[in-house]
C-alpha cells in the first residue's frame, strides 16, 4: 500500500481512521505532559513507570482470568503508581539518589513482570497468549472506546493545567520558593504525576513498556529547541507528538508488517533529531553559523583598526601603503581585504591599500570604542 | 504588659539530614528592623537554618515563630532569595516573568496575575536597575543581573522580613554595592533583613546585627558589640584577629 492509498483509506476505513485519531491524541497527551518531565528533570521516571505498568498488567489477568484492556490497564495503573510512590520515598527516606532509585524500581518491577508473563504461559489457560504485545503495543487493537479515554484524559489534563498553570509554572522553576509562598507543593507534585502515569498507561497499548518514555520526552525535547516560552513549548510539544502519532500510523500501515509503536517513536526521535540540527536558536547548524560569522567579522574589524592605526597619523587617510606591512600582524588574509574593499571600507591597487573616507570613519569609530573598553 | 514579638523567635531547633546533626539546640531572636548577617564557616548551617525558618524543612525538634505566629499563618510577612544556584536559568521564561512569580503568593491558588502584578514587577525591575532586560530570556542574563531578578522577586512580595541566601555569591562588585544599597533602603523602611555572608570584612560596613553559626549557635547581636576576635575565633576555630583588623 502506498502513502497514497493509505490517506484514501483513512477517509474510508473505519479502523484505520480510529487508530490514527487514537495515536495523535496519544501524541498529543504525551508531547504535553512530558513537558513537566523534562523540565523537572525527570525524564526518566517515565521510562520508571512504563516499566513498572508490567506487572499489574500481569496480575491483572491472573487475577481476573480474562483479557479486557481496560481492567489490564487499571492494573497497570495500579502498578505504575506503587512504583512511582516507591521511587519517590526511596528518595526521600533513603541516601540513593534520583537515578539508582528509577533504575532499581524499573528493572525490579520490569524483572517481576516478565516473571509473571512466563508463569502465564505456562498457565493451562488457552486464553493467555498476546499479553506480551504489551512490551512493543500493537496500535492496531485500539477501538473507538481506548480514543474516548485517551481525548478524555487529554481534557482533564488540559483543564489542570489551565486552571493550575501559574502553580506548576512556579513549582517547576523554583519548588523550594513555591513552598515558602504558601503553596501546598506536595498537592501539585501527586496532580502532576498522576497524570504523567495516566498518560503513560493509556501510551501501553498502542508503543508498550520499552519505548512508552519516548513518547513523553521526544516531543518535548524538539520542543524546547523552537522555544524560550513555557506555554508555546508545551503547545510546539503537542504538535509534535500528535504529528509522530499520524506519520508514524501512516508510514507502519502503508508498509506490511511494520508494526506501529516503533514506528511512532523513530519518527518522534526525527523531530528530536531535526530540531537540534535546525532551530534557529539552539540549533547545532545556526550555532556553528553565528560562531563563523563573528569570528570573520572580528577578523575584518582587527585588520581595519590595525590599518587605522597606520593611516592616522598620515596628513592625507587615503595616502597608499604597502599591502606587505600588514603581513606581521594576525587575523590578516588576502580574504579579508577582499572582504574590507567589497564594503567600501578601502581601496586595493597592485600591491597597495588605501583607506577610504567611510574605511577611516568606521575605523576610527572601532578604535575609540576598543580604546574605551581598556580604560 | 505586652511585649512587642519579636521578627523571628527561633527556640531550641535542631536539624539533621543523617545521623549528624546540622544545627543543635539553636536559640535565636531577630528584633524587628535589623539588617542581620549570618555568619559561619561552610557547612555551619547557615541556609539551614534560612530554610528552617521558611518550612522548607523540616526540624527534628524546636520551634519558629514569625512575630509570634508559626510560619504557616505568616507567609505574605516573609519574602525569600534563595541562593542563584537552587534553580535551572535555562527554564524557558523571560525575567519579568519571574519577577511576576513574587506576586503569587499574595494572589493565592489560581488566579492570574493581571495589570496590577505587572506594574508591581516592572516596578521591581526598575528598582533594581533590569527594567530594560525585563523580556530577556534569563539564560541570557550574567549571574549578577540573575541575582539582581531574584532580589527584584523577593521585593515585588512587599514584605516585612527578607531572608536571602548568599546575594553577593558571584557578583561584581558594582551589583554588591546596589544590592547593598536597596537593602539599606529597605532597613531604612523598617523591614527586616536576614542574609546569609561570606565576606567578612564587609560585615561591619555592610551590617548592623550579626549571627555567629557553627552547628551551634555562638552569638548574635549588635555588630558593635559582638562582632570581634573572640566571637570570630569561636565560630571558625582559627585565629582571626589578623584577618579582621587588617
Amino acid at each position: 500500500m502506498s502513502l497514497s492509498d493509505y490517506f484514501n483509506l483513512l477517509v474510508s476505513d473505519y479502523t484505520l481512521r480510529t487508530i490514527t485519531l487514537g495515536t495523535a491524541v496519544l501524541g498529543a497527551v504525551c508531547g504535553m505532559l512530558g513537558s513537566f518531565a523534562v523540565l523537572r528533570k525527570q525524564s526518566l521516571l517515565g521510562d520508571a513507570i512504563s516499566h513498572a505498568a508490567l506487572p499489574g498488567i500481569a496480575l491483572a489477568f491472573i487475577i481476573t482470568g480474562v483479557k479486557d484492556p481496560n481492567l489490564l490497564l487499571i492494573g497497570a495503573l495500579v502498578s505504575g503508581l506503587i512504583g512511582t510512590f516507591w521511587i519517590k520515598g526511596i528518595v526521600k527516606r533513603t541516601r540513593l539518589k534520583n537515578d539508582t532509585a528509577l533504575g532499581l524500581i524499573l528493572s525490579l518491577f520490569f524483572g517481576f513482570g516478565m516473571l509473571l508473563l512466563t508463569f502465564i504461559q505456562k498457565m493451562p489457560n488457552a486464553n493467555q497468549a498476546g499479553l506480551d504485545k504489551y512490551l512493543f503495543g500493537q496500535a492496531a487493537t485500539l477501538v473507538e472506546s481506548d480514543v474516548w479515554v485517551m481525548a478524555l484524559v487529554t481534557g482533564l489534563s488540559l483543564l489542570v493545567l489551565l486552571l493550575f498553570w501559574k502553580e506548576l509554572k512556579l513549582l517547576l522553576f523554583d519548588p523550594d520558593y513555591t513552598k515558602t509562598l504558601g503553596f501546598n507543593t506536595r498537592f501539585l507534585d501527586i496532580l502532576i504525576t498522576i497524570f504523567i502515569v495516566l498518560a503513560i498507561v493509556l501510551g501501553l497499548q498502542t508503543v508498550g513498556v520499552v519505548l512508552m518514555s519516548a513518547m513523553l520526552l521526544a516531543p518535548a525535547a524538539a520542543a524546547r529547541q523552537w522555544t524560550n516560552n513555557l506555554s508555546t513549548m508545551i503547545i510546539i510539544a503537542s504538535i509534535f507528538g500528535a504529528f509522530s502519532g499520524v506519520f508514524g500510523t501512516a508510514i507502519s500501515a502503508s508498509q506490511d508488517n511494520l508494526s506501529t509503536g516503533p514506528v511512532i517513536v523513530l519518527v518522534a526521535a526525527t523531530f528530536v533529531l531535526f530540531s537540534f540540527i535546525f532551530s534557529p536558536g539552539r540549533g547545532i547548524l545556526f550555532r556553528q553559523i553565528r560562531f563563523h560569522r563573528n569570528r570573520k567579522e572580528l577578523n575584518l574589524k582587527k585588520t581595519l583598526t590595525f590599518m587605522y592605526r597606520i593611516v592616522k597619523d598620515h596628513d592625507n587617510i587615503s595616502h597608499p601603503h604597502a599591502i606587505r606591512i600588514l603581513n606581521n600582524f594576525h587575523g590578516f588574509t588576502r580574504k579579508t581585504l577582499e572582504q574590507l574593499e567589497k564594503q567600501q571600507l578601502i581601496r586595493v591597487e597592485g600591491n597597495e591599500w588605501a583607506m577610504t573616507e567611510k574605511g577611516f570613519e568606521e575605523a576610527a569609530r572601532m578604535y575609540h570604542q576598543i580604546g574605551n573598553n581598556h580604560d | 504588659m505586652t511585649e512587642k514579638p519579636y521578627a523571628i523567635q527561633i527556640d531550641d531547633l535542631t536539624v539533621a539530614y543523617d545521623y549528624k546533626p546540622v544545627l543543635w539546640d539553636i536559640d535565636l531572636k531577630v528584633p524587628e528592623g535589623v539588617l542581620m548577617a549570618i555568619v559561619g564557616p561552610n557547612g555551619a548551617g547557615k541556609s539551614t537554618l534560612i530554610k528552617s525558618i521558611l518550612g522548607i524543612i523540616k526540624p527534628i525538634a524546636g520551634s519558629v515563630t514569625i512575630f509570634g505566629k508559626p510560619y504557616k499563618k505568616q507567609v505574605d510577612k516573609v519574602a525569600y532569595v534563595p541562593q542563584k544556584g537552587s534553580v535551572d536559568w535555562d527554564f524557558p521564561t523571560t525575567a519579568l516573568d519571574v519577577v511576576m512569580m513574587g506576586t503569587y503568593g499574595s494572589l493565592g491558588w489560581i488566579k492570574r496575575p493581571g495589570q496590577k502584578e505587572k506594574k508591581a514587577s516592572l516596578e521591581a525591575l526598575e528598582k533594581v536597575g533590569m527594567l530594560e532586560f525585563k523580556n530577556r530570556q534569563i539564560s541570557q542574563l550574567s549571574g549578577g543581573q540573575q541575582q539582581r531578578i531574584f532580589l527584584a522577586r523577593a521585593l515585588v512580595q512587599n514584605a516585612s522580613i527578607y531572608l536571602m541566601d548568599e546575594p553577593f555569591q558571584g557578583v561584581d562588585a558594582t551589583t554588591e554595592k546596589a544590592i547593598i544599597n536597596i537593602l539599606k533602603e529597605l532597613r531604612k523602611a523598617g523591614k527586616t533583613l536576614i542574609v546569609v555572608h561570606h565576606d567578612l570584612q564587609t560585615v561591619p560596613e555592610y551590617f548592623n546585627w550579626v549571627t555567629f553559626l557553627n552547628v551551634k549557635g555562638i552569638a548574635s547581636g549588635p555588630v558593635r558589640d559582638i562582632f570581634n576576635d573572640d566571637n570570630l575565633t569561636k565560630t571558625y576555630g582559627i585565629n582571626y584577629k589578623v584577618a579582621v583588623n587588617k
